[in-house]
This record gives structure tokens, C-alpha cells and sequence, in this order.
């Protein structure tokens, strides 16, 4: 671990109308740290990770990525610069195959996708790269189905995959574990415990079950209503008074 | 050696190589198989029309684009060569000089558009498309002292290409090889060649990229791809094979005019052959030219017979007039998109899956 902050956000704000979903966030992640992001539904969890990942522009604010200014570049630069991101709603490309989903992802990090006059099938090393990719999150039998014919399920765990193929330095992973099986749920929360001992990188994640956030994060950051109210160590926060308030009573009465 | 010229995409499915290997094999040999000014002609419409509606197929079916400008590049490509052969004078200095100016034409205007409003939603890409070829084929009417204006340019080609010269005094195999049969094989060899290019193109990353974008654009931004480039570079890339493709069909008719190239008719019929032949595999354009350009030719030929055959009948005569062609053409249409939402092609693959 290092002190300087591998990601931060300054100030980082967004307004629709003249609603602010996304308040004056300001947040440093270390590198090789797990944070969680918590908070009840409409805190504004998502629309911080699409500020910081580029989906959406900022209103105003800032996001550094390894002390650069990145607040102003598109998506595609910033997954080039190592920004990861596995979407909340699954977000694949339906009618290719599960293998190509992943080979895709891993073309992309090599750059070598305006390459016109080589076959694509005969770049091995990608192949093997979207393959390793499909193992570790167990779907390699089903690297021919077509990703929409996936149960709901396995096409969370081919979004893992592809954002592994991308080899990002922060992974942000939305909800990873949301509608899965009772015995699929280990597969991804084994996978982040291992991404995580790599020790290098930077995770960022989403979830909503405090089981898994109380074993998994280093540190626990609360939004509410856009804002961050709470951040620190998951046991401190989660006694803290605020967050009893703002988001496990929600939690608590929504069962 | 067959995986390694089509880039390891096989027809896959038998009936599917049969009639694709058979359309091949009738195209390289119809000056042969088929004797006859009109029968070749057939062939030569078959042959560039196929790299027409391929290149079409790079856009709509694998990119996921709709354009309609695809005919003004076309156009250009015919305009080009038939200008600078009326202007330069007869020879091959002209044809090169009028190609390379056609496509650097086309390039600078696939890449304007593109630039210009490939960033935006796909519905205001399509109708800048729409405006552009329009005020192309309205500038090509009204600039009649370059274009010859309605009328079009009849020009004059090298004579190893004409039907003047002949490659022996004898009969080869049965025929005589003129300049025009040497001129078929040439349009043929060409196509074929842009045609195994177009298909490495889109089994390359590259075309990898294309389907992806297609597929889920905001998806392919996310992996880090920039959609506004790839999808330009298709676009240049399918109007410099539509402007070959002109080129072909202005030597090919040592003419061209608004209405053999540039017309919004031929750009539906153009949608009409992928979407017969099934979007999103090049093979679909090689079954949909064949087949809609042999029904446009041959069909009313047919119908005559069947009216000639039904005299008597009440009303189906008049149904088989050959006058009526283009309302059975209509009516193959709409079976064909009814029973095979994804033309030939899918639906023959899908049979054997």
C-alpha cells in the first residue's frame, strides 16, 4: 500500500435539472485497497462510478487517475488508462459468442483492434488471454453460447470476465453478486478476494449485502442523497450513528 | 488454402457452400457457359453488383449503420472513369487518373460525413446521407457541360477491351474470346478480389470491432474502443469498394448516367439484395445480387412463357403479363423478408444448426 492515491475524486458533482445525484463527493482510494461504496437505493452509487469511469461528464469537480486530471476525457481513453468497470445491468454484446464477449475485451487492451488484414482467430495469445479469463469465473464450457442465451447469472460472471481481459488497475464492479444463485455468489466474491491479494490493485465495489461488504472491504464509504456522509473502517462505520440511520434502518425495513 | 483465402469464414451449412460455390463457379465461367451479348452482360451486373451490395453489407449489416449515400459513391466511381476518358482522351492514363481521382473524392466525403455526424444518433447519420446524395445526383443532372448531365457520357475504352479485338482468329473452346470476354474476366477477378478483402476485413480485429459496435456501442466505449473511429473507417472504407464497384460498371457499359448509377433506385435495390440475402454475412450479398439481378433480367422472360402458357385462363394471363414484373417482384420480396427475416443465409444456416 502506498499513500498517494492511485484514484480521487475532488468536489466531483453532477446535476440533472437542478437535482444534484452525485453532491460534492470528494474521495481518495489507495492503491491495492478494497473500498465498498454503500448507501440506499438513489444514493447516487452508480452515477459516482459513471463520473469516475466516463459515462457521464461531471458537472463540476474533478477525478484524478494516478494524479492526472481525467475529469475531461472520454470513456474509451479512460479504460484505455486502466479504469474497470462491470456494469450494474448487464451490459454484453448479446448475439457473440460468450468467448468473443471476452476476446473483445482483451483486443482492446492490446490496441490491436484497427488492425484490418490480420485474421483475428489467429491471434493466439489473445484467445488464450479470454479463455483464462473465462476459467476464472468458471464459464469456459459455455464459451460458444451466445451471450443473450445465458441465464441471468453466468452473464454477470462473463461482465467479470470481460473486465479481467481488460487487466484495468481499478476495478469498479457494480452490485457484482445482484440476482445470482446462492452458489454462484462465491465464485465472484473468491474471484475479488483474489484480485485483491494480487496486491496491486485498486478495487471499488458496490454491493448491498453487508455480509459480503464486512468480509471483503478495507474501508466503507456511505452515500446519501448524493452525499458522502460516512468513511472508514467497515466496523466504525457500520456502528456509526448516521449510517444506523441513513442506510441500515433503510435496509433493515426493506427486509 | 480455401480457409486461408476466405479468412477461415467457410459458407458453413452444405446447401449454403453448394449454392455459393455454384454462383461462383457460373460467374467465373459464364462467357462460356453462357454465351450471348445479354448473358454476359448479366453476369458482369451480377459480379459488381455483388461487391457493391458486400461493401453495403460492411455498413448495414456489420456495422450497424444505415446509410444512404451508398449509390453517389458508386456513382463517382463511374463518373471518374467515364470523364476522364472523355476529357483525357481514350487509354489506360485516363482510367487511372479518373479512378484515383473518383476515390479520393470518396474518401474525403465518407470521411466528412462520417466525422461530421457518425458521433451523433444513427437516425441523423441516415439523413445526412439522405441530403447529400441528393444534392450529388441533383449537381450531376444540372452540371451537364462535366457530366453530360440526364443524358450521362458515353466514352471509349482501350480496344484490348472491346469487342473488336479478338485474342485468336480461332474459337477457344467453343467461343470466341473477345476484348469484352477479356474485359468480363477482368471485372470478374476484380470483384473476387475486393470480395476476399472485404471478408479478411471483417474477420480481422478490426471487423471484430465493427459487430461489436453494432452489437452494443456503449458497451464497446466502455472496453475502451472509440466508436466515432471505427465507425468512420468503415464508412471510408465501404465507399472506396462502392467506388471501384462504379468504376467497374462505367467500363463495363462504356457509359454512365444518373439513372445507371446514381439513382435512388438502385440504392433500394441495393437494400432489397442484403436484405434478401441475409444482413451481417457477406455471402447473403453474393446470393442476394444473384438472385434479385437474375429475376429483374429474366423474369419477365419467364412471365411471358407463363402467360403464353395460361391463354385462355381467365385473369392469370393478364396477372403473367410481363408488364406486371415489378409487382411479382414485389410480392418475392415481401415472402422472402416474411419467410426469411434473416435472408437466405441465416435461414439456411439456421436449418442446419
Amino acid at each position: 500500500m502506498t499513500d498517494a492515491p492511485i484514484l480521487e475524486s475532488r468536489d466531483l458533482t453532477i446535476r440533472f435539472g437542478g437535482h444534484a445525484a452525485v453532491d460534492g463527493v470528494s474521495c481518495a482510494f489507495s492503491r491495492g485497497t478494497l473500498t465498498a461504496i454503500v448507501g440506499p437505493n438513489g444514493a447516487g452509487k452508480t452515477t459516482y462510478f459513471n463520473l469516475i469511469s466516463g459515462q457521464l461528464p461531471a458537472t463540476a469537480g474533478q477525478v484524478l487517475l494516478a494524479g492526472e486530471d481525467i475529469t475531461r476525457l472520454p470513456a474509451p481513453r479512460r479504460a484505455r488508462l486502466g479504469v474497470g468497470r462491470a456494469f450494474q445491468l448487464t451490459n454484453l454484446f448479446p448475439n457473440l459468442s460468450v468467448f468473443e464477449n471476452v476476446r473483445l475485451a482483451a483486443q482492446a487492451r492490446a490496441g490491436a483492434g484497427l488492425s484490418l488484414f490480420r485474421r483475428a482467430d489467429r491471434l493466439t495469445d489473445l484467445a488464450d488471454k479470454a479463455m483464462a479469463c473465462l476459467e476464472r469465473v468458471a464459464l469456459a464450457g459455455r464459451r460458444e453460447a451466445l451471450a443473450a442465451t445465458l441465464p441471468h447469472g453466468d452473464q454477470r460472471k462473463l461482465e467479470v470476465a470481460i473486465m479481467l481481459a481488460l487487466e484495468p488497475r481499478i476495478f469498479m464492479f457494480d452490485e457484482p453478486t445482484a440476482g445470482m444463485s446462492v452458489d454462484e455468489v462465491p465464485v465472484i466474491l473468491d474471484l475479488i478476494r483474489r484480485i485483491k491479494a494480487e496486491g496491486d490493485k485498486t478495487i471499488l465495489l458496490v454491493e448491498h449485502k453487508m455480509d459480503v461488504v464486512r468480509s471483503l472491504a478495507d474501508r466503507i464509504v456511505v452515500l446519501h442523497n448524493g452525499r458522502l456522509v460516512a468513511d472508514g473502517e467497515p466496523a466504525a462505520v457500520i456502528a456509526s450513528k448516521v449510517v444506523q440511520e441513513a442506510y441500515l434502518g433503510v435496509a433493515a425495513s426493506d427486509g | 488454402m480455401i480457409d486461408r483465402l476466405l479468412s477461415g469464414d467457410l459458407p458453413r451449412g452444405r446447401v449454403l457452400s453448394f449454392l455459393v460455390l455454384a454462383v461462383v463457379l457460373a460467374l467465373a465461367l459464364a462467357p462460356i457457359l453462357f454465351p450471348g451479348q445479354r448473358n454476359l452482360d448479366v453476369a458482369a451486373r451480377i459480379c459488381v453488383f455483388i461487391v457493391l451490395v458486400a461493401s453495403y453489407d460492411l455498413l448495414l449489416g456489420y456495422t450497424g449503420i444505415v446509410s444512404f449515400a451508398h449509390t453517389m459513391f458508386f456513382g463517382i466511381g463511374a463518373y471518374g472513369v467515364a470523364i476522364a476518358s472523355v476529357r483525357l482522351g481514350t487509354g489506360w492514363d485516363a482510367l487511372a487518373i479518373g479512378l484515383i481521382a473518383a476515390l479520393s473524392l470518396s474518401a474525403a466525403l465518407a470521411l466528412a460525413i462520417g466525422l461530421f455526424s457518425l458521433r451523433v444518433r444513427a437516425i441523423f447519420f441516415a439523413m445526412v446521407t439522405l441530403a447529400v446524395a441528393s444534392a450529388f445526383q441533383i449537381l450531376a443532372s444540372q452540371l451537364s457541360w462535366l457530366t453530360g448531365g440526364e443524358d450521362g457520357l458515353t466514352f471509349r475504352i482501350p480496344a484490348v477491351l472491346t469487342p473488336g479485338f479478338r485474342l485468336s482468329e480461332e474459337p477457344i473452346l467453343g467461343v470466341m474470346i473477345t476484348g469484352r470476354t477479356l474485359l468480363y474476366w477482368g471485372v470478374f477477378l476484380v470483384s473476387a478480389s475486393l470480395f476476399l478483402v472485404m471478408l479478411r476485413m471483417v474477420n480481422a480485429p478490426f471487423g471484430r470491432v465493427l459487430q461489436a459496435i453494432r452489437e452494443n456501442d456503449f458497451r464497446a466505449e466502455a472496453l475502451g474502443y472509440r466508436t466515432v473511429v471505427y465507425r468512420t473507417s468503415a464508412s471510408v472504407l465501404s465507399a472506396l469498394i462502392a467506388t471501384l464497384a462504379g468504376a467497374m460498371m462505367a467500363l463495363w457499359l462504356r457509359y454512365n448516367g444518373p439513372a445507371t448509377t446514381l439513382s435512388f433506385s438502385i440504392m433500394v435495390d441495393i437494400l432489397l439484395m442484403v436484405v434478401i440475402g441475409g444482413m451481417g454475412s457477406l455471402y447473403g450479398a453474393i446470393l442476394g445480387a444473384t438472385l434479385f439481378i437474375l429475376a429483374q433480367n429474366y423474369l419477365q422472360d419467364l412471365m411471358k412463357q407463363a402467360a403464353a402458357a395460361t391463354q385462355g385462363v381467365p385473369l392469370l394471363p393478364e396477372l403473367l403479363h410481363p408488364d406486371r414484373w415489378l409487382l411479382w417482384l414485389g410480392v418475392l420480396f415481401v415472402l422472402s423478408v416474411y419467410f426469411f427475416p434473416s435472408g437466405i443465409v441465416g435461414r439456411l444456416r439456421g436449418v442446419e444448426r
